[in-house]
């Protein structure tokens, strides 16, 4: 008897709280979906505003062009994406998308020569572009000695390694090789996903790192956190300037700096093969897709707090951590009165 | 079955009646879901099949830049591994499933057959882990090169060795689909009758002679079976295939050479499919792996009816 009315109370204070629930959290709820590689970011950013402010931000990593039609098909508050959205796409959304920018990322070259030890190789764009279209085919090639004076290159043909997924680290990569090869520009092409001239192809970044650490002679392109945390040697590449530089947080960030970016930007900016000497050439922002007017006020109210937020130096400092480049302040300062404008 | 049975069974009673409706709702899910899919996978690719027709299935450039796409490569990616692992697969289970019925050694049986039988529920990212970390290194450091300095004469075994390729990719298929094949073809050379084996024995047969002019023939219906199931895997794998095979839009006679299936084109691009067009052709790629996967399976259940229908004749 005593543990029936027990059982009653339980179950009339959980339904209460079940109804009521929902009726106050409402508005604290945003979902989002889109690129991956942002993901170990955002996941953290997402969890400390949710500790700080009680907002619930949900964010499926499915990929950047998911997050597009997500976006399109208006089924999530906001999508994400490594590479910004082509005009065709801007009219299937009415042209109704804000690109914020959020950190920025690199994209490394990696390889697979035991001979060359941690020897850390010079490369620049032409000479990329001919590994990835073929044209260069062995790694003692005069055009790569050249480069890498006093270096003892083997001679093992190259094997490259590309995605065979879509994704943003392909479009950034390709997005440099079509600015510094007209070679690449006509006959591959910017995208997510190419017809690659030659190669094989891994899924994800620990596909192509999988390949190429098996592969003698594999080169492959990857991001520069998982290059990191994988403790591979990745190439200084030349930039527009003529100096090689080091793949970092710092040289990033400076390519970012060196953009120009217009008052009246929507910040669809490519900052690949950026000017500036500390500039690292295969650089790019990563940004969220969102909506200028939100017809729910409190969501728009939510969406608007937390990008506040996710500018500030106290979420820009902890992509550093992550291996992403924080955002310049010239940047941040356009952003911010971006954000003012969102209703 | 006499007739008060059968009349029991048509009953007409409230209960009956609603069972009945009941269980013919549950069996016209099945086509009903069949039908939807198709629509789906006609109305998906619509984009694609207007602007290819049915060129799509001889053309070999895929190019999501241009707008231009061709599934050749991947069609004969598709068929080539799963031919391939068959010719390997069918000898070995085969010979397997006749040691384990008509010679092993009666301890033996079962444990061996068990183990087999476990093989079929690994997941296939498991394979395919292995066959990245395993796999691969073997063949590339030993089984490639002696076969490209042996028969490297043929095209099939020439050019660079990469590791990752059509003939990696049938292999871990044979491993995959073994099982299948080895367990189904066991269970129905269990079935044959012990009369038949005494009776050819009887006559004088060797136990081999026994195995080939009435065992197998005997169960061979049965065995054909084992072997579309197996096809059918192979046909449709994906994440194995995917981590072996190189994934590259290209189809090549050296079977060193990397190459694309169907199904692993569609499981790597189309969450990320950029345009329209590029996710039609996507689709268009399912809905004639689903074709083919259709077409196969008549053709087999086809070949199966007429076995039965010769060895009836046969039988009387």
């Amino acid at each position: 008897m005593f543990a029936m009315k027990m059982t009653k109370a339980m179950l009339g204070t959980a339904l209460a709280l079940g109804l009521l629930a929902p009726l106050g959290l409402a508005a604290q709820q945003l979902t989002g979906a889109g690129a991956t590689f942002p993901f170990p970011i955002y996941s953290k950013w997402f969890s400390e505003y949710n500790k700080k402010t009680g907002v619930q931000i949900n964010y499926q990593s499915i990929g950047s062009g998911g997050g597009i039609k997500q976006y399109t098909e208006r089924t999530v508050d906001f999508g994400a994406t490594d590479g910004p959205m082509t005009q065709d796409q801007m009219n299937a959304a009415q042209g109704v998308v804000l690109h914020l920018p959020t950190v920025m990322g690199a994209v490394v070259l990696t390889w697979n020569l035991p001979a060359l030890g941690s020897t850390q190789l010079k490369l620049d764009g032409p000479t990329i572009a001919g590994i990835f279209l073929g044209t260069i085919t062995k790694w003692n090639d005069p055009r790569l000695a050249a480069l890498n004076p006093g270096v003892k290159l083997p001679g093992n043909d190259i094997i490259v390694v590309h995605r065979s997924d879509g994704s943003g680290t392909s479009y950034i990569f390709t997005d440099y090789l079509s600015k510094v090869s007209p070679d690449w520009k006509t006959r591959v092409g910017t995208g997510t996903a190419v017809n690659w001239p030659v190669g094989l192809g891994g899924a994800k970044n620990d596909g192509v790192m999988q390949q190429v650490k098996q592969t003698e002679g594999a080169i492959g392109y990857v991001e520069l956190i998982y290059a990191a945390s994988q403790k591979v040697p990745y190439a200084i590449v030349k930039n527009a300037a003529g100096q090689f530089v080091q793949p970092s947080l710092e040289s990033v960030t400076a390519a970012a700096a060196s953009a120009k970016f217009p008052a009246t930007t929507d910040f669809r900016v490519s900052i690949t093969n950026a000017p500036g000497a500390a500039s690292y050439p295969i650089s790019s922002f990563t940004w969220l897709l969102v909506r200028p007017t939100m017809k729910d006020a409190a969501k728009a109210k939510a969406m608007k707090d937390f990008l506040t937020w996710m500018i500030s130096p106290e979420a820009q400092d902890m992509a550093k951590g992550l291996l992403y480049a924080p955002l310049p302040k010239e940047v941040v300062a356009l952003i911010s009165t971006k954000i003012k404008t969102l209703k | 079955m006499t007739m008060r049975q059968r009349l029991s069974l048509s009953g007409t009673g409230h209960g009956d009646l609603t069972f009945r409706a009941l269980l013919a709702a549950c069996a016209l899910a099945v086509p009903v879901l069949l039908l939807a899919l198709v629509i789906e996978l006609v109305s998906g690719s619509r984009l694609a099949i207007r602007e290819f027709g049915l060129q799509f299935l001889t053309t070999s450039v895929w190019d999501p830049v241009a707008g231009q796409f061709g599934a050749f490569p991947l069609i004969m990616g598709t068929l080539l591994t799963a031919v391939l692992a068959l010719m390997m697969a069918v000898p070995l289970s085969l010979g397997v499933a006749i040691y384990l019925t008509e010679f092993a050694p009666q301890w033996l049986r079962r444990p061996v057959a068990t183990t087999i039988e476990l093989l079929a529920a690994i997941p296939s990212v498991v394979y395919g882990l292995w066959g990245v970390f395993v796999l691969i290194p073997i063949l590339r450091t030993s089984v490639f090169p002696l076969l490209r300095d042996s028969l490297g004469f043929l095209p099939f075994f020439k050019g660079v060795i990469y590791g990752p390729s059509v003939l990696s990719a049938s292999i871990i298929l044979t491993i995959m689909i073994m099982p299948f094949i080895m367990s189904v073809s066991r269970e129905v050379l269990l079935a044959v009758p012990n009369g038949q084996r005494e009776a050819s024995l009887a006559l004088g047969a060797t136990r081999w002679e026994a195995v080939r002019t009435v065992i197998v023939p005997y169960a061979r219906s049965g065995i054909l079976g084992a072997v579309i199931l197996g096809l059918g895997r192979a046909l449709g794998e994906t994440m194995a295939v995917t981590m072996l095979i190189g994934n590259r839009h290209d189809i090549s006679t050296s079977l060193f050479a990397p190459g694309y299936t169907m199904a692993a084109a569609i499981a790597n691009e189309f969450s990320e499919a950029a345009t329209p067009m590029h996710y039609a052709s996507l689709t268009y790629v399912a809905l004639v792996l689903f074709v083919i996967t259709v077409l196969v399976n008549a053709a087999a259940r086809l070949l199966i009816w007429r076995v039965t229908q010769a060895g009836r004749g046969k039988g009387r």
